[in-house]
């Protein structure tokens, strides 16, 4: 396989939080017009318009690729809107890459941004009996912290991790966040502070899942060549892109499925999705774990970051929190893991999150992430999950 | 099917050999995705805890509410042996996390979901087997 690979020329976020006054579209085009500035592009420009839909929006939501046009005034460029859960943002970003890559385009705009109500996340209303997001809810009450709170159980019951080493990552996502001035959440919280929290789905404390936030990203992305002739010589590229689906049969549960697939045919119990997403972003830029500096992971909860760190391979299975108490992950460590401060210190903005990633990634490798600087940044990767089975994964460089 | 003793309505693949739950819901296995590929069968009635959870909260719509005060619950997730597969469900009322462990046998059971003026809708829960609980 041979990726040719794209410039990220631009990079910009409105700050996330709770905004009711503000609708998804003024925080999308808030997020655009930094990134704009930032590429020291005119909107003009802009040839391609890649957004990520929301579905809590009605209709300007699912078509987000023209909402943000024609917030942005319509000027005639081509347009794509595209929704995959979690992983919406980088399947903007893969459309952007392809038309970049095929020549159809050679800069593009990519946006997601989201405005959502208090507490967890609940289906799209309305009786639908074959789907298996509304019947986890109808049948059992299999909320999103449930897949997190059986996460950490398992963790507990094969690794020996205890509830104090997912309290730990809070600790250290909260310390990266309040670094951050785009993060929702400035404090920094102690293991006594997670654990007086309330549970909220066992062994998981309300400090230690992550909440839904409003919250907008965006890049401008182009070829190497635009980014050459705007004077750019040295731009941060992106050389992998993974939105692969599972492979059949998925031994451990995922969300929003309330059964595993069977594994008596394959007879591997560990056989896992999310071990498969960051290897194809490995393949795509051609190198492997060993390689990374820095990552920005998935944690929807505390204990979760420590699924990731295993399935992005940066430990052996098992060992995450060992990494994480030698403080290989924390700042000033061998590999720090969510320098940004990760979900916990924003929360959840479904189709901004995995852009907000890739927006950390740039600004880690271009030297620009102030206090939360990671050392001699030149190769990140970010990884996320959409529900249902769409994997998101992004290998940055400079 | 014995109300004292209920299964799971599940499929097996006549070619495949793979199980499937729902029968109709799992889709996703290429060597299998017709509905007449898939025979109907009950699936196992007991399994070992392969992970455990709780909800403190009260579960946004379309679960429903049938008590107030919310009484939180326990969420099993349950790897039946001859299947090889892990399926949730709630424990049935009473049962505490501090009831649970990796590993303990639980047997399928039936509880009332809600009922409205002409019927009850029944749900499977998962039971401790005697004895197993701590």
């Amino acid at each position: 396989m041979s990726v040719g690979e794209i410039a990220v020329i631009g990079a910009g976020m409105h700050p996330w939080g709770k905004f009711l006054g503000k609708s998804f579209v003024d925080i999308g085009v808030h997020a655009a017009k930094e990134a704009l500035d930032d590429a020291g592009v005119e909107w003009e420009e802009i040839q391609f318009v890649s957004g990520a839909n929301t579905v809590r929006n009605g209709y300007p939501g699912w078509v987000s690729g023209s909402t943000f046009a024609n917030a942005l005034g319509f000027q005639g460029c081509q347009l794509a809107s595209s929704y995959a859960a979690c992983a919406s943002g980088v399947t903007a970003l893969s459309i952007a890459r392809a038309q970049i890559l095929s020549g159809v385009c050679d800069v593009a705009l990519v946006v997601g941004a989201d405005q959502v109500p208090k507490g967890m996340f609940a289906p799209v209303p309305g009786d639908r009996p074959a789907d298996v997001d509304w019947l986890r809810f109808r049948l059992m009450g299999l909320s999103n912290p449930a897949y997190f709170g059986l996460f950490a159980r398992r963790r507990m019951a094969m690794h020996g991790d205890t509830q104090d080493d997912f309290a730990a990552v809070k600790v250290k996502n909260s310390l990266h966040g309040s670094k951050n001035p785009n993060a929702r959440f400035s404090k920094t919280f102690t293991i006594d502070d997670v654990n007086s929290s309330p549970v909220v789905a066992d062994p998981l404390r309300l400090l230690e899942i992550c909440t839904t936030s409003d919250g907008g990203a965006a890049l401008v992305v182009s070829s190497l060549d635009y980014a050459k002739k705007k004077g750019i010589d040295s731009p941060v590229r992106i050389s992998g892109i993974s939105t692969v689906g599972p492979t059949y049969p998925n031994a451990i549960i995922d969300m929003p499925y309330f059964s595993s697939d069977s594994w008596a045919m394959s007879g591997d119990p560990t056989h896992t999705f999310k071990n498969q997403i960051a290897q194809h972003a490995y393949k795509e830029a051609g190198i492997t774990a060993e390689d990374l500096d820095f990552a920005e992971v998935y944690d929807l909860s505390s204990a979760y970051e420590l699924d990731w760190y295993e399935h992005i391979g940066l430990c052996e299975s098992g060992k995450a929190r060992e990494i994480l108490h030698n403080g290989d992950t924390s700042l000033g460590g061998r590999i720090p893991v969510n320098p940004s401060g990760g979900l916990g210190a924003f929360g959840e903005a479904i189709p901004a999150q995995a852009i907000a990633q890739v927006c950390e990634l740039t600004w880690q490798l271009r030297g620009e992430a102030g206090e939360r600087q990671v050392n001699s940044a030149s190769v990140g990767l970010s990884i996320n999950y959409g529900m249902f089975g769409h994997g998101s994964s992004v290998i940055a460089r400079r | 099917m014995d109300p004292t003793a209920p299964s799971l309505i599940g499929g097996k693949g006549r070619t495949s050999g793979s199980y499937y739950f729902p029968k109709n819901l799992g889709g996703n296995d290429p060597a299998c995705i017709q509905d007449d590929d898939r025979e109907e069968i009950l699936l196992s009635r007991f399994g070992k805890v392969w992970s455990y959870t709780s909800a403190d909260y009260p579960p946004a719509l379309p679960y429903i509410i049938t008590e107030e005060p919310f009484r939180p619950f326990v969420i099993a997730a349950v790897h039946l042996e001859k299947e090889e597969m892990v399926i949730c469900g709630q424990m049935m009322p009473g049962v505490e996390v501090a009831d649970m462990d990796v590993g303990m046998e639980v047997e399928l059971t039936l509880d009332v979901l809600y009922e409205d003026d002409q019927n009850q809708y029944m749900v499977w829960k998962w039971d401790p087997i005697n004895g197993s609980a701590k």
